[in-house]
């Protein structure tokens, strides 16, 4: 912790990618994942220690085009609270609900549970079924460059992620659903909050005519990153989502994870959970 | 020595100026360095609540909160609600009900019911539930926390 040389709050993103390409830093925005892991030790805090959360333009969920902007350091609250969210991107403040407890919920912001990359972020199934890409900002050759990728291909392995060293991210983007897109998440855990999920599931598709298409299906916990459940959305493309179809996706869903044991659960009950999430989520999907 | 840096910000009203420890939390700023002990450390990790204050009108956890994050921002603590005759509703629920067993979970509890009742002055006995699961009471006394907070929100549900 004392190998910190410098504490650098800057305004605008030109400071921060400055501050990123000059030194190995440590970004800090709610603090809520950054503080308890470098207390615990099991973060390493870099020579620098970056605070964003005073870059305004990196806050803030708003239309662009034909996307949702949600900048990287809007809260969890604020994604609860947005009517844009609630009106056009529901699944999200479904799991904004059960993201931890208010106080971490106010605190806590997007940017920092995708960068924090766990297997087990809450937010990361919902974004990654409703196709998100992450914006990516770096300072090289004197000009700020942008970059975009899709969520899914951002996560490496545990806390890793395709983020260079200088690069900040700067908002995720998701596309607005296409008409008759219906979305659900759900997670488990031992109590309602405050929980880390022992295992998440988050499924989305376009539910019109008695006919589910083009299915989106990710798992959460089951891997060392989000996963997409592809053998599931094989499983639902063109279903009816009846019980049967429910039925045929959830055993799919349990056969394709590969979870293992830990203090949170065991390998076989992560599998189980994952089939009856699938169910009541699909169940909540065919409702809709 | 570990890098430190001054910072200022509005502490229950007041300007407040002081040097801290880049990597200090906000809860040791204010219980080691400015003396304030009413918000209490638990858990350090952001389960129990027991630290939690309200900055820029957000109740957050103190332990989970870099103290130089606090610079140029609104502080308000346990010992801020306790000055302040607007929270004399709640307080009096609290000792009518008998909400405190222990006690050391209370200030943390009060700030969090404060917020609450900010954001939703009529909450109903579920959404007080939801609006605390962030607070551990290690006494289990939660029913008669629940029942001061719902008669000040005059709930009957």
């Amino acid at each position: 912790m004392s190998a910190i040389q410098r504490y650098l709050a800057p305004t605008t993103l030109e400071e921060a990618l400055d501050a990123l390409r000059e030194s190995e830093a440590t970004i800090l925005a709610g603090g809520t994942d950054v503080m308890p892991q470098s207390q615990a030790g099991r973060l390493r805090l870099q020579p620098t220690l970056l605070n964003i959360r005073r870059i305004d333009e990196l806050g803030g969920i708003a239309l662009d085009g034909a996307s949702i902007r949600i900048g990287a350091l809007a809260t969890i609250s604020e994604l609860l609270e947005s009517e844009l969210i609630n009106e056009r991107l529901p699944i999200l403040a479904e799991a904004a609900d059960h993201f931890a407890s208010p106080q971490i919920r106010n605190a806590g912001t997007v940017g920092g549970n995708v960068c924090n990359a766990s297997p087990a972020g809450d937010t990361l199934v919902p974004l990654i079924v409703l196709n998100a890409e992450v914006e990516l900002a770096s300072k090289r050759d004197g000009k700020v460059e942008r970059r975009r990728m899709p969520l899914e291909s951002f996560f490496a392995g545990p806390g890793r992620t395709h983020r260079a060293a200088d690069e900040l991210l700067t908002a995720i983007y998701v596309p607005a659903p296409a008409e008759g897109f219906v979305a659900h998440f759900a997670k488990f855990g031992t109590r309602p909050a405050l929980d880390i999920s022992a295992v998440s599931v988050g499924i989305g598709g376009v539910w019109r005519n008695g006919t589910f298409k083009n299915a989106r299906v990710a798992f959460g916990a089951v891997a060392p990153t989000p996963v997409r459940g592809r053998a599931t959305e094989g499983v639902l493309e063109g279903s009816a989502l009846d019980a049967a179809a429910i039925g045929m996706a959830a055993a799919a869903a349990r056969d394709e994870v590969r979870p293992i044991s830990d203090v949170r659960a065991s390998a076989w009950y992560r599998k189980e959970m994952i089939h009856s999430l699938t169910k009541k989520v699909l169940t909540n999907v065919a409702d809709a | 020595m570990s890098l430190t840096r001054e910072i200022a910000f509005t502490l229950n009203g007041s300007l407040r100026n002081v040097t801290v420890p880049v990597t200090m939390t906000a809860l040791a700023m204010l219980r080691d360095v400015l003396r304030l002990t009413g918000t209490k450390y638990g858990c350090g990790e952001g389960e129990c609540g027991a630290c939690t204050i309200i900055v820029d009108g957000r109740s957050v956890n103190a332990c989970l909160m870099f103290a130089v994050d606090c610079d140029g921002r609104t502080v308000t603590t346990i010992e801020g609600v306790a000055a302040d005759e607007a929270s004399e509703p709640l307080r009096q629920a609290m000792v009518d009900n008998g909400a405190v067993q222990c006690g050391f979970c209370t200030p943390g509890m009060v700030m969090q019911s404060t917020w609450l009742l900010e954001q939703n002055p009529h909450a109903s006995r579920d959404e007080i539930k939801r609006g605390l699961e962030g607070n551990l009471c290690r006494c289990t006394g939660y029913k008669k926390l629940i029942d001061a907070v719902a008669a000040v929100s005059g709930t009957n549900q």
